[in-house]
């Protein structure tokens, strides 16, 4: 089903996330840049057409891996964002209680399996969430986010041959924004990223992941297959990336006219927008209203964020196991 | 009681937890071995004949023989483990461990503090370690200060029958992540195990072996080499104490300690290399508490700080045996 023709409610929740995403994320550079939120993180804005479209079929039951640059899955998802937030300001009130951090986000309530800090090692612990749905007879199906990066990881063509051989309900979505870290993806990868999911006869689509109806379309023929019974599909996802690698980085390896002109052609909110008023589906003002709701909702779950207390210190021994002794 | 083999009494622990437990699942390199030859299946019973009859018992869904990828599958257990199921995966050789430490090290080991204590990571992963058999550097390391380091794992050793059926069943009840470790020498060992399922908790050393002259602290196969050595020294009128911790995280440091304060002379026996090993860490808990109890300078008598050689003659001596540690236990009793 084309996603342009999903219910107007729907269409304003996927615009929704979309927007939640963005704004996170530009929330978080300025947030990264008064200090008060520790480390770096790697952010997501540009590629919220991919996690959006792609969970969209997904219920709270089904499961997902992310990466290094997870607060889009998350949001996605569904986890919190007032714990979101608090988590990457180190605070007791985020998701893992600030233990994690941006890096190791996870909600196992929201069937969000954590973002990551190694690169593609989020595959076999999906195609393990895959194989627990199989074997206990949930339909529910896994998802594993990775980036083009992870795709020169041997433990990704692994993961391809176990999903493949144990027919697994599992959909891998390569976020391929052109870079891994700071290297060009043309200057590492060797053929093409689909051919190399073919040839384990996994079934592969290339996908525009500047528009959010091309990868719900595309995500929904794959999760459908894993749901049936079908096995494994990979998603290529081409995906702006808008920020550095890190918060930090100086990101001097793209022109200044490169970032621009991304920004200006490759944007999956501008692209909605256009897609949508060019067949009077929505109003502009409908999305204004939205895109006012959210920041409101961000100021929100700034302010907590800032105004939660650390964890006590007796917290940095706890948790380790479920019990020791 | 009825004698059986190391190997019988962990094939007996797999065969009654998984009859017991549904969610309990294996996987790991040929597991059942024969899989797609001409309907050949369970031929192997696994590389060392541990999982035999498992197959014919469970299907195919539940004992997965897996392709040659640690990583994935190691990975895969771990997610399965996050998600409801409660897997024992294999790997064949714990040397093969660095093909997959990411998942054991990074991933497993630290789901439950990184998530801030909301999950949990039921998964044993069982392997075989140790050297004895000639199989060269890259199938005979004792590798269990690696993951004794690692906060979020726990180490399991077993030295006899009756504790490998119990501390296996304990290892798959419980819900941390733990390190199942099985010297291959010991497969073919001896010694009286019940037929009921009984488990033996984490934590808790067993005195293998009284006496008030010399402790001797010893892990896993080594455990055999201390029991032979003290048989050695008992003939010279000296009487060795030895203790087998059985785990090393958790650590039973009271019984060690304990043991250590009316002892005060000290050997640690163990197989692993000597730098930042399992010998090194209790040998530092015995000078950080209890000191003023000591006799004689604590004695470690370990491997070389070499990999383990391939020629039969250099392997002998490359393990530690009786009549060394018998040596170093005389060397300190005298004092």
């Amino acid at each position: 089903m084309s996603g342009l023709q999903l219910p107007q409610d729907k269409l304003i929740e996927v615009y929704r996330n979309m927007r939640m995403i963005r704004r996170f994320e530009e929330r978080v550079m300025d947030e990264m840049a008064t200090g008060d939120i520790p480390g770096n993180t790697h952010l997501y804005a540009g590629e919220e057409a991919s996690a959006v479209g792609v969970c969209l079929h997904l219920d709270e039951g089904d499961y997902i891996s992310s990466t290094h640059r997870g607060h889009g899955h998350s949001i996605a998802k569904g986890v919190d964002i007032d714990s979101m937030m608090a988590e990457l300001f180190g605070k007791a009130s985020g998701t893992c209680g600030g233990k994690g951090g941006s890096q190791h986000i996870a909600d196992l309530r929201k069937g969000m399996l954590g973002a990551n800090g190694i690169v593609a090692a989020g595959a076999p612990i999906t195609c393990g969430a895959a194989l627990s749905a199989k074997l206990l007879g949930t339909r529910h199906v896994a998802v594993a986010f990775a980036g083009d990066g992870a795709m020169n990881e041997g433990v990704m063509s692994e993961s391809f041959n176990l999903a493949k051989i144990w027919m697994l309900p599992i959909v891998f979505v390569i976020e391929d924004n052109g870079f891994g870290e700071a290297t060009a993806n043309e200057h590492v990868s060797a053929g093409s990223f689909t051919r190399r999911a073919e040839s384990f006869d996994i079934p592969a689509i290339e996908v525009d992941g500047t528009d959010v109806f091309s990868v719900y379309e595309a995500a929904g023929q794959a999760v459908a297959r894993a749901r049936n019974g079908g096995g494994p599909t990979m998603l290529h996802v081409h995906v702006p990336r808008y920020y550095g690698h890190y918060s930090g980085d100086p990101d001097n390896y793209r022109t200044p006219e490169e970032k621009a002109a991304m920004r200006r052609e490759r944007d999956c909110l501008i692209n909605f927008r256009k897609r949508v008023a060019e067949v009077s589906l929505l109003e502009a003002a409908e999305l204004d209203a939205v895109d006012r709701a959210v920041d409101a909702e961000i100021d929100r779950a700034v302010a907590a964020a800032r105004a939660a207390p650390f964890p006590p210190l007796s917290a940095l021994t706890t948790d380790v196991y479920v019990k020791y002794l | 009681m009825p004698k059986k083999s190391f190997r019988q009494a962990l094939n007996e622990a797999l065969h009654s937890e998984m009859a017991r437990d549904p969610r309990v699942i294996m996987m790991g390199e040929d597991l059942t071995g024969g899989a797609g030859a001409n309907g050949v299946k369970d031929a192997w019973g696994g590389p060392f004949g541990v999982t035999r009859g498992l197959l014919d018992a469970f299907g195919p869904e539940r004992i997965r023989d897996t392709p040659i990828s640690e990583a994935a599958f190691i990975g895969a257990a771990a997610g399965a483990a996050l998600t409801g199921l409660r897997p024992i995966a294999e790997i064949m050789f714990v040397d093969f461990a660095g093909v997959c430490l990411d998942q054991i090290m990074n991933q497993a080991a630290k789901f439950r503090y990184m998530f801030g204590g909301r999950a949990k990571t039921p998964l044993v992963i069982r392997a075989t370690y140790g050297a004895g058999s000639r199989s060269g550097s890259q199938h005979t390391q004792a590798l269990y200060p690696i993951f004794t380091h690692i906060p979020g794992l726990k180490v399991v050793i077993p030295s006899n029958p009756y504790d490998a059926k119990g501390l296996l069943l304990q290892a798959i009840r419980d819900d941390d992540p733990v390190i199942f470790l099985e010297h291959k020498m010991l497969y073919d060992t001896v010694g009286e195990v019940p037929d009921a399922s009984y488990t033996i908790p984490f934590g808790e050393a067993r005195v293998v072996r009284d006496g008030k002259d010399v402790l001797i602290v010893a892990i896993g196969r080594m455990v055999g080499v201390a029991e032979e050595a003290a048989r050695q020294l008992a003939a010279d009128g000296i009487s060795a104490c030895v203790v087998d911790p059985r785990t090393t995280s958790p650590l039973d440091e009271e019984t060690l300690l304990d043991v250590a304060e009316g002892i005060g002379r000290i050997i640690i026996v163990d197989e692993a290399n000597p730098r930042c090993s399992v010998a090194t860490d209790i040998s530092a808990l015995f000078a950080d508490k209890c000191f003023d109890a000591l006799k004689a300078p604590i004695k470690l008598v370990t491997a070389p700080h070499t990999p383990v050689p391939y020629a039969p003659n250099l392997e002998d001596v490359y393990v530690p045996t009786p009549d060394a540690v018998a040596k170093a236990a005389r060397s300190i009793v005298k004092r």
